[in-house]
């Protein structure tokens, strides 16, 4: 039956995620022995675990969660499995946002307003120029998306250029996304939650939406509330994600797709999946990115790209179908 | 079969219906009642599909009103709706892998609450679905892997999943084979007739239409249409103003056919 794999495969998956947890906990510059930071906490082990490596493991895991949510949710509004903020320029927008209100001087809250405005505008662009006759092109689509990233990339580039170069975190981190200066994702976390938990509640009707707006509407989905919420949480998750870490590929066109591959295609199991391993993946790559050519540190949105742009050509190539 | 005492399943009231400016209905007044069996017929671009779309409360009329059960579309919720009259579009894809059984499942969406499982009656229903048009073998497939036709099939079996009383269907028989046609549509018929549910075709083929429905629409262009039994609409006179090309009307062991002049 369609319905067994959802338990085994969401249990397996939060066994991943603590284990990743575990893993990242322990890997860094610095050995540090877990147990012993615990037991001593004024010794230089402790201090580098609670106040370096566990608010890193908690913002990658929150950052991975809302990508790999952002991704699944943007694959149902635009009903194409190639949808991922990155590459729509989604996560370009929330970065010029967050960038402009930084430059601004504006405060967390602001911050996060004008990353999120930026991110809603550049799912709007997207949403309105790719809409083809009737259905989703995906070249059209792609292309928008492409060329929208290019466009805030040069616009992040440009604040960069103008901005005094010592006040501002590096160009990686807007560009390509950075968890070197992660702090404890307090508004990353609830935000995760909002997202969801709404999203877990919607699923039943992303199904039936994945299908197209007519048809959801025939199966008795309230389709322009339902497309509505889609677009707000999807442009929440990704300006979540970016004010936490910049802007990191892929992640939300890797993680669905790998459960998609495992048989989790309805959305009732995918998205509480999704969360889980979109968590593990770019926790796993944080710790790979700090331990790889250590001491030194990747950013890790590099290593997202080396990992996703193989597979999204792939899944590129792989869409193309005999029939047209 | 209709009961007279019970509320027609539709009712269109004046309603006018036009696309870009050309109407395709103008003060359409008529009644689908449970046990008929309605075809649409027209032209090409005559706007069959965008009046089946009004018809499912899924585009609003230009002006007049249609009722579903005494109440008008627009004030149910969808998915209230969506529990009385079943839509089958033209052409459905879905962009990510899905079995048929998932496929045809997606039909009792309407009867689940918000976050529930289907049951395993629902499961039952949705299999019931899939004999009814021969694709029992098939629930496990992907919906991507299968022929035209196939699919076809199981976007009906979704249909009939969704246990709707009144059923529209836009070109059921599109890419479906000879056997298929008749088979599906006899099961379809044979269906709404047990269970006195109502069908509305719109169909191209008009000896389908003249063996299968008892009530006919026609869309004469310009918002003039004709309705009424199928008997009496359905002439070798009307049905040639209708597709503007001669007909010959030959009487066959099955019922009468028209062959283009």
């Amino acid at each position: 039956m369609y319905r067994l794999p959802a338990l085994p495969l969401l249990l397996a998956l939060a066994a991943a995620s603590l284990l990743s947890v575990w893993f990242s906990l322990n890997t860094g510059s610095a050995p540090v022995d877990i147990r012993e930071a615990i037991r001593t906490p004024d010794s230089t082990a402790a201090r580098i675990l609670w106040e370096l490596r566990l608010p890193r493991t908690a913002a990658a895991f929150v950052t991975g969660a809302l990508l790999g949510l952002a991704g699944a949710l943007m694959q149902v509004l635009l009903r194409n499995p190639l949808a991922d903020p990155y590459v729509l320029g989604v996560s370009g927008g929330a970065s010029f946002g967050a960038l402009l209100a930084l430059l601004a001087g504006a405060g967390t809250a602001a911050l996060q307003g004008s990353a999120f405005a930026g991110a809603l505008l550049s799912t709007l662009l997207v949403f309105s120029l790719a809409h083809g006759r009737g259905s989703w092109d995906t070249t059209r689509l792609l292309l928008t998306g492409v060329v929208l990233a290019a466009g805030w990339g040069a616009m992040i580039s440009l604040l960069l250029a103008l901005s005094p170069a010592q006040q501002m975190q590096g160009m990686l981190f807007w560009l390509m996304g950075d968890l070197s200066y992660a702090q404890l994702p307090v508004a990353g976390t609830a935000g995760l939650l909002v997202v969801a938990v709404t999203a877990i509640f919607l699923s039943p009707s992303l199904n039936v939406m994945a299908g197209g707006e007519l048809y959801a509407a025939a199966r008795g989905v309230a389709v322009n509330k339902v497309r509505t919420l889609i677009y707000l949480l999807g442009a929440l998750a990704t300006a979540l994600a970016v004010t936490q870490a910049g802007n990191i590929g892929f992640v939300g066109l890797v993680a669905p797709h790998l459960l998609r591959l495992a048989g989790a295609r309805d959305h009732r199991v995918l998205i509480p999946a999704v969360i889980l391993l979109g968590g593990t993946l770019l926790l796993c790559a944080d710790a790979l990115s700090r331990s790889l050519i250590a001491p030194r540190q990747l950013p890790v949105g590099v290593l997202t790209a080396l990992i996703g742009v193989p597979m999204f050509l792939f899944l590129l190539y792989r869409s193309r179908r005999p029939d047209g | 079969m209709a009961d007279q005492t019970s509320p027609p399943l539709l009712r269109c009231i004046d309603t006018t219906v036009t696309i870009a400016g050309m109407p395709v209905t103008r003060q359409l007044n008529m009644a689908i009642e449970a046990g008929q069996c309605w075809c649409i017929l027209g032209r090409n671009g005559a706007g069959k599909t965008t009046l089946l779309h009004t018809l499912a409360g899924l585009r609003a009329a230009n002006a007049g009103r249609i009722e579903c059960l005494k109440l008008e579309l627009h004030k149910y919720r969808r998915r209230q709706l969506a529990r009385h009259l079943g839509v089958l579009l033209q052409d459905q894809e879905s962009p990510f892998p899905v079995s048929v059984l998932e496929t045809v499942l997606q039909g009792r969406h309407p009867h689940l609450h918000t976050w529930q499982w289907e049951t395993a009656a629902d499961v039952e229903i949705a299999r019931q679905a899939l004999s009814m048009v021969g694709l029992e073998s098939f629930d496990q497939r992907n919906i991507q892997t299968l022929s035209g036709g196939e699919r076809q099939r199981a976007a009906i079996a979704a249909l009939l999943a969704q246990d709707t009383q009144l059923l529209l269907l836009d070109e059921p028989t599109s890419h479906l084979d000879l056997h298929h046609r008749i088979q599906i549509l006899e099961r379809l018929v044979q269906h709404c007739r047990d269970s006195s549910r109502a069908l509305v075709l719109v169909l191209h083929d008009i000896n389908l239409a003249a063996r299968f429905a008892d009530r006919a629409l026609l869309l004469l262009g310009d918002g003039v249409t004709l309705h009424g039994e199928a008997d009496e609409v359905l002439q070798t006179g009307t049905l040639e103003r209708l597709f503007g090309h001669p007909l010959v009307a030959v009487e066959t062991r099955v019922g009468r056919a028209w062959l283009p002049a």
